[in-house]
């Protein structure tokens, strides 16, 4: 297997962009990165997106965005793992060039999310649980996760005060994040009166319905360096699966496939947690980050909740997470999310953070997950 | 509107509680599988869920999908019944301030919900406390 560098990265300003299609949102994305990698060529692409039949009535994006990239014929290739989609694209990117099978591949990831009504994007989202025993009962997203907070609650007395704090800090970084779609300082006290959505889950404890668009170029890292480009290479890569339906999983308080995935990237970075400066991760709710940081072995089983209000995940902490505001203020589209993670990594790594930068990052590791833990993929990444 | 087959092929699940029992480790596939994800069996005999358990978690659905609208808000959860299987129902006959991880709950057939004024009506079981 190649080394593989990260050569350019791309990520526009995220939100509710009434004025631009998927295909725009996604080629000013792509433009950006291949500028910054300073490439034009591209030998292959890949582009994770979720579901953009349910969002916007289009499948087929392999044509329709290499098309509008002006990169036809170039071979194209649409992954699909629910929210997981953007990470899964960047593996297989990795995959793609690791192989040898192509030199210069464009990885991006996009989800146009409000061209349908509310209820029509929950209907959406909802598609990655089980549709027939966990949809047909009424259940949506906010519902499975809240359950899993009820049974983190109950088996290690995680408090609604500590899953509060999760929102508190990623709005913290995501005010310090030009590009996020939410970039202002939430109040423990403002998240416990948001309105409730499925208790004990509220608003503010919510990743929200966003457009937008991420890309980043990946190459062999023998080519990296004779382009006097700063490198950062990629060096663990691992994905694992589990059930679909939350209720089949052992433990309800725990992402097993995060666990595995994360243990899988380490390994073939031969790095252990402690290794790591920084993180991206999965908050597509306050109780998904919690349940993440004891996944990845940040903190020990039950102890994720105790991190937070200690500060250990903060900016400042030993192990930042969510220095770009995480899925909570930079936004959550669904398809872009795992890729905009390894643009943020690499710009901590580049040193290129400004105002959230966390100084001397050398190693970075991106979790993005689908549904409720049905699929996880993490990914390590080093600074030269 | 669906094609209603999607609704009749899910019947003796939702109707009867038929699930499979592996012939060789004893897992319980609800709904049935074709592959045991325990030993990899693929021989199933059939058999009845049990019918009562105890509730693992549970949340109270205030932002509904479209079909519950005319529902919300109502609790679902998720209960691992006497025979060890664990499923997804809603939980109603209720107060909701008296639900508890914990508390026994049995699986009575009730209407679910359904799809507009010419579609398909919808029913199965949901959890109601002991
Ligand atoms: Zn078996």
């Amino acid at each position: 297997m190649r080394d593989v560098a990260v050569i350019g990265i791309g990520m526009t300003k995220w939100g509710e962009l009434w004025t631009k299609s998927l295909r725009t949102i996604f080629v000013e994305s792509a433009l950006l990165a291949l500028d910054d990698a300073g490439v034009d060529k591209i030998d292959s692409m890949v582009v994770g997106c979720m579901s953009s039949g349910l969002f916007v009535g289009q499948e087929h994006l392999t044509s329709l965005l290499s098309d509008y990239l002006g990169k036809n014929p170039v071979p194209a290739a649409r992954v699909e793992s629910a929210c997981s989609s953007g990470g899964l694209a960047l593996r297989q990117g990795f995959i793609e060039v690791a192989s040898g099978m192509s030199d210069v591949v464009l990885v991006g990831g996009v989800e146009k999310m409000t061209d349908v009504t509310g209820c029509e994007a929950t209907f959406a989202l909802g598609t990655a649980a089980d549709q027939e025993y966990e949809g047909f009962h009424g259940l949506t997203f906010p519902g499975l996760y809240a359950m899993m907070a009820v049974a983190h609650m109950h088996k290690y007395g995680t408090t609604r005060e500590q899953l509060a704090l999760v929102a508190v800090k990623n709005h913290d970084n995501g005010s310090k994040n030009p590009l996020a779609q939410y970039p202002f300082k939430v109040t423990v006290e403002g998240v416990l009166q948001s309105v409730l959505v499925a208790d004990p889950l509220r608003i503010l404890d919510c990743s929200p319905i966003t457009d937008g668009a991420a890309a980043v170029v990946l190459c062999p890292a023998d080519m990296a360096k004779k382009m006097k480009k700063p490198v950062v290479r990629i060096t663990g890569c691992g994905q694992a699966t589990d059930t679909i339906a939350l209720s089949s999983r052992k433990d309800l308080a725990w992402i097993e496939s995060t666990h595995i995935a994360g243990q899988k990237a380490l390994s073939m970075a031969g790095r252990k947690i402690g290794d790591i400066d920084l993180f991206e991760v999965h908050d597509c709710f306050t109780i998904a980050e919690i349940m993440i940081t004891e996944a990845l072995g940040i903190v020990e089983k039950g102890r994720g909740g105790k991190a937070v209000e200690e500060g250990l995940t903060s900016l400042k902490g030993k192990f930042p997470v969510n220095p770009s505001g995480g899925l909570k203020a930079k936004g959550h589209p669904v398809g872009a999310t795992g890729v905009a993670q390894a643009v943020e990594v690499v710009k901590q790594l580049r040193g290129e953070a400004a105002e959230r930068q966390i100084k001397g990052a050398k190693r970075g590791l991106t979790q993005n997950m689908g549904g409720t833990g049905g699929s996880s993929v993490v990914h390590v990444f080093e600074a030269e | 509107m669906p094609n209603p087959a999607r609704a009749w092929r899910e019947y003796p699940q939702r109707y009867r509680l038929e699930a499979e029992k592996c012939t060789k480790c004893g897992y319980i596939a609800f709904p049935p599988r074709l592959v045991c994800p325990q030993c990899g069996n693929r021989k199933f005999a059939k058999t009845k869920l049990a019918e009562s358990g105890k509730l693992l978690t549970f949340t109270i659905i205030r932002v509904p999908p479209e079909p519950f609208e005319d529902q919300a808000p109502y609790a679902v959860g998720i209960a691992e019944l006497a025979d060890g299987v664990k499923l997804t129902a809603q939980v109603v006959d209720c107060d909701f301030a008296g639900l508890k991880v914990g508390m026994p709950v049995r699986l009575e057939f009730r209407k679910l919900y359904e799809e507009g004024e010419a579609g398909v009506i919808y029913y199965g079981y949901k959890f109601v406390p002991e």
